[in-house]
């Protein structure tokens, strides 16, 4: 007895797959004959919402378009994967155009109630059948938006960590000016991160160059606190342990101030104010003699050190 | 594993070959000690191109064996430490102190030869 009570109203609540897959025919059907006027209802919403207003009208609605027709396929065959890969399409290219995650995910919500009303207009007069449409819409109409939407945030992403290896390839050169002398201008924000890979590129520049003396510039530092001082203090110990005298130059007044204000102990550190000065300091280690000829143009000799 | 030391005119050159035990390290250092006396030795070369880690008993080691031939009138240089060691090191905060160093075998070679010219000249 209680068993056929607890069963009847889940059969009323779930309607057999064959219904639900009816009642989504209709649905597609409806979503296709209507489409002309519920795309242009769409459009002019994104429009009347100053959605995308990085991109002309003609360009919102050939893309709503193509995004109509998309969340239709999706609806009916209840794959998401070619919306997939129009999400990413899309999104590679909305995105250098400066459209914002809140835009993407206004319009593809603003389709989603433009499409739900469309439903409640057509099923007003029969109340249960609207609740069961909207059983068989919502979670695919949710699920395409959160396809559309993850899509957008990958590809943002994809790009973001595209360009932070970018920027990470281009900043830090390890460059041989002499023999036995390499230059390591840093540039930017030091992070733990790429202060690792500073010192594991110079400790690698050491051995392929065989040098003897390293010049740190760091006059495109914009801040040292004491977790940068440390990394520098770190490169200098380690570079040593293979032989390699550091010169670290570039030291503005304002993080010269700040170092002797936190207490970092650069004692062990040589250090000279400019690149010049410290490109000097190591030709003078290495026994480079740069010698100005009497003629106009300036021309540089260099001799080995005569050993004393 | 027993570290092959060998006498170049007046310093001494000591290549590890394979990863060492503790007691290899302590060995070493005391054989280095008593052959720089023996054979009047000016400078240690240790070679440790090999090793592909350097822990803080090594890294001690090194620092003693250089303090102990120091006291018997030679000066030690370390040579052949790779970028990976070298970096493993100071993260893990291990210093070889005052120790010299140099990239490999031929530097540490130069050094010793500029050095004995310079205190030869020195004693001239």
């Amino acid at each position: 007895m209680r068993s056929n009570e607890g069963r009847l109203p889940d059969s009323v609540e779930q309607p057999s797959s064959e219904s639900t897959s009816a009642l989504l025919k209709e649905l597609v059907a409806h979503l296709r004959d209507n489409r002309t006027q519920l795309r242009e209802d769409w459009a002019r919403r994104i429009t009347e919402s100053r959605l995308l207003t990085a991109m002309t009208r003609e360009e919102i609605f050939a893309e709503a378009t193509a995004v109509y027709d998309n969340y239709v396929t999706v609806l009916e065959t209840g794959s998401v994967e070619a919306l997939e890969a129009y999400a990413r399409d899309l999104s590679e290219r909305i995105i250098p155009r400066g459209v914002e995650v809140h835009e993407v995910l206004g319009i593809v919500l603003l389709l989603r109630d433009v499409l739900a009303r469309s439903l409640f207009v057509k099923y007003q007069s029969e109340p249960p059948l609207l609740s069961r449409a909207l059983d068989v819409y919502e979670p695919a109409a949710n699920r395409i938006a959160t396809t559309v939407a993850v899509g957008f945030v990958q590809e943002r992403e994809r790009i973001i960590r595209q360009q932070q290896e970018a920027i990470r390839e281009l900043s830090t050169p390890v460059l041989q000016v002499r023999e036995r002398l390499l230059i390591l201008p840093i540039i930017g924000v030091i992070d733990p991160q790429r202060a690792r890979q500073i010192t594991e590129q110079l400790l690698r520049g050491i051995r392929h160059n065989r040098a003897k003396v390293v010049v740190i510039d760091i006059t495109g530092v914009p801040t040292v606190d004491s977790a940068v001082a440390n990394h520098l203090v770190q490169t200098v110990d380690a570079s040593r342990l293979m032989g390699a005298t550091v010169i670290v130059t570039g030291l503005s007044p304002e993080i010269a101030q700040t170092l002797v204000t936190i207490g970092v102990d650069l004692s062990r550190m040589r250090t000279v104010g400019d690149l010049q000065g410290g490109i000097e300091e190591a030709e003078r280690l290495l026994g480079y003699k740069v010698i100005r000829e009497e003629t106009e143009e300036e021309s540089e000799e260099e001799e080995p050190e005569a050993t004393t | 594993m027993l570290v092959p030391i060998l006498k170049q005119r007046d310093f001494l050159i000591a290549t590890i070959q394979s990863a060492l035990t503790d007691d290899d390290l302590l060995q070493l250092r005391d054989e280095l000690a008593e052959r720089v006396g023996r054979c009047r030795s000016r400078g240690v070369i240790v070679d440790v191109t090999v090793l592909d880690v350097m822990d803080s008993f090594a890294a001690r080691t090194l620092r003693a064996l250089a303090h102990m031939v120091g006291l018997r009138g030679a000066r030690t240089v370390i040579v052949g430490i790779q970028p990976e060691v070298a970096f493993a090191m100071v993260q893990l905060g291990l210093t070889l102190g005052d120790v010299e160093t140099a990239l490999d075998l031929e530097e540490g070679i130069e050094l010793m030869q500029k050095r004995a010219k310079r205190s030869a000249n020195r004693g001239r």
